[in-house]
């Protein structure tokens, strides 16, 4: 009964802490751009307009609900849903860090140690793409579906590249559980031993969550929104919680699989964990606000004939390191 | 057990409505997804069955590669909300149900005369090891055969796919290759 009860409480803090998370960044994000741009950035809602969040939160909460006409209902309620919910569940095998002493109890900073966790995390994030495509598609309107079908390409071809820089560090640790693939990094973090898959992975994943200077799918100039053009107030909301996750489960996720997860001098391990995981998400802004965006037919390009090449040739000799230095 | 009886009634009601509704919609976006809802009612069942890496497997491939391939057609042929042509094999309604009931017959025919002595599974069963141990020794010969057919089907794809070829006639063009890949006129 109080492992459950441990699982339940565990659930409801990591979807709070993600949430609020996910409304900071969207301040951190503007802040950030600010900086960069040599301008203030929002400032007036509370102290350094760190009430920002709330306000834009209640904002699209109130706003009317509108549809356009003609659109398929369900599937069209259906999409956003798909984006957060397939977004949040990604944490669920996630580890934050090693197992604590809290109140008596052991509790291991995870919600599950699955022992195919990291086919978990990528199978989620190939259901995710079914709320960009329905979005794009139920909305009735060319402007969507053009951006969902582009999104989608984008999110399939990238996959793949993702995929086998994965497999790379899978190899290497000899484990498709996260929680194992931490424990084998440390003395070594990944990222010293898979350089190669480490940037494959990075580009792949600002390609995956659809952020500059891969984010075709929302090119203003061409495409007004993308296929979020028709949806407004809270499910405009849902898509944008979907984004911002994604961007944090992408940077998580650099964090476990390739610099070392909760390992860290001095500091206790989820400190770690959040320090790195904020890094990463500040690389993704820093990206945004340096790089002009990419044509489609380069985006493509980049994808089958650069990264899918050499994250096979990255697999190829590290599957024959493994084997020799097993034998 | 209970709850494992449970969660199979619920998977076993999705599978069977994503199945219907399949057969039944007539939008075809609507059909694409109830078959998602099939697929993923079967990873349910695979779970169930211990066999968590094949379930990965099927959301993974089925879910997220081949159903999506399915909605990319279905959105780009039928623009209109995906507004079906009239039905012009009206044979196959009852063809369907007659296959179907024999299948039902023979299901229970099994179930009627099946042994009672399902050993339980061994602890290592379905995990990715005996999966690619099994792979990789008592069925490598099927593996690598479905290998070489995925890979006739890419070549294929490739040459398919590939710009037709300028008439012999045509005056020689500029010799600049076209960014896109494809002949602008």
């Amino acid at each position: 009964m109080i492992e459950i009860a441990i699982v339940a409480v565990k659930s409801a803090l990591l979807l709070f802490i993600l949430l609020t998370a996910c409304a900071y960044m969207t301040l951190l994000e503007r802040r950030l751009l600010g900086k960069f741009q040599v301008r203030y950035g929002p400032n007036r809602v509370g102290p350094f307009g760190l009430l920002q969040p709330l306000a834009d939160g209640l904002k699209l909460v109130f706003k009317e609900s509108f549809m356009p006409a003609h659109v398929d209902v369900i599937v069209y309620w259906l999409a956003p849903a798909i984006s957060m919910v397939t977004a949040l569940f990604v944490y669920a095998v996630i580890p934050f860090g090693p197992e604590v002493m809290l109140f008596g109890q052991r509790v291991p900073l995870r919600l599950a140690d699955v022992n195919v966790g990291i086919l978990l995390v990528l199978a989620t994030s190939s259901v995710g793409v079914y709320g960009i495509i329905l979005g794009g598609w139920s909305s009735n309107n060319k402007y969507s579906l053009l951006g969902s079908l582009r999104s989608s390409a984008q999110l399939i071809s990238y996959e793949l590249a993702l995929g086998l820089a994965v497999i790379s560090v899978v190899l290497t640790a000899g484990s498709l559980s996260l929680v194992s693939i931490v424990e084998a990094q440390r003395r070594v973090w990944f990222v010293a031993l898979q350089p190669l898959g480490f940037l494959i992975f990075l580009i792949a994943a600002v390609a995956e969550t659809n952020r500059a200077p891969f984010d075709l799918p929302e090119a203003e100039q061409e495409l007004i929104a993308g296929y979020q053009t028709e949806y407004g107030g809270f499910k405009f909301a849902m898509f944008y919680i979907g984004e911002y996750v994604a961007i944090v489960t992408m940077s998580a996720l650099l964090t476990t699989l390739f610099w070392g997860g909760w390992w860290g001098p001095v500091l206790p391990g989820p400190v770690w964990f959040v320090l790195k995981t904020l890094a990463f998400v500040f690389v993704f802004i820093w990206l945004r606000a340096t790089l002009p965006r990419v044509r489609h037919d380069q985006l493509m390009a980049l994808g089958w004939k650069v990264l899918i090449p050499l994250g096979l040739l990255n697999l190829v000799v590290t599957a024959v390191i493994v084997v020799l230095r097993g034998t | 057990m209970v709850v494992e009886v449970i969660i199979f009634v619920f998977a076993a009601l999705g599978a069977l409505a994503g199945g219907l509704g399949v057969v039944a919609s007539r939008l075809p976006v609507r059909n694409a997804l109830s078959l998602l809802l099939v697929l993923g009612s079967l990873a349910v069942t695979y779970l169930l069955l211990a066999a968590q890496f094949i379930a990965v497997l099927q959301v993974i491939v089925y879910a997220g590669a081949i159903v999506v391939l399915f909605l990319f057609v279905v959105m780009l042929l039928h623009r209109q909300l995906g507004a079906m042509s009239p039905d012009r094999l009206r044979w196959q309604g009852p063809v369907a149900i007659g296959l179907s009931a024999a299948f039902l017959i023979l299901m229970l025919l099994t179930l009627r005369f099946a042994t009672n002595a399902a050993a339980p599974a061994p602890a290592e069963f379905g995990t990715v090891e005996s999966v690619g141990r099994a792979l990789f020794t008592s069925f490598a010969l099927p593996f690598e055969v479905a290998s070489v057919i995925l890979l006739v089907g890419i070549i294929a794809a490739v040459v398919i796919g590939r710009p037709a070829s300028r008439p012999v006639a045509a005056p020689p063009r500029s010799s600049a290759p076209s960014p896109v890949g494809a002949p602008r006129r």
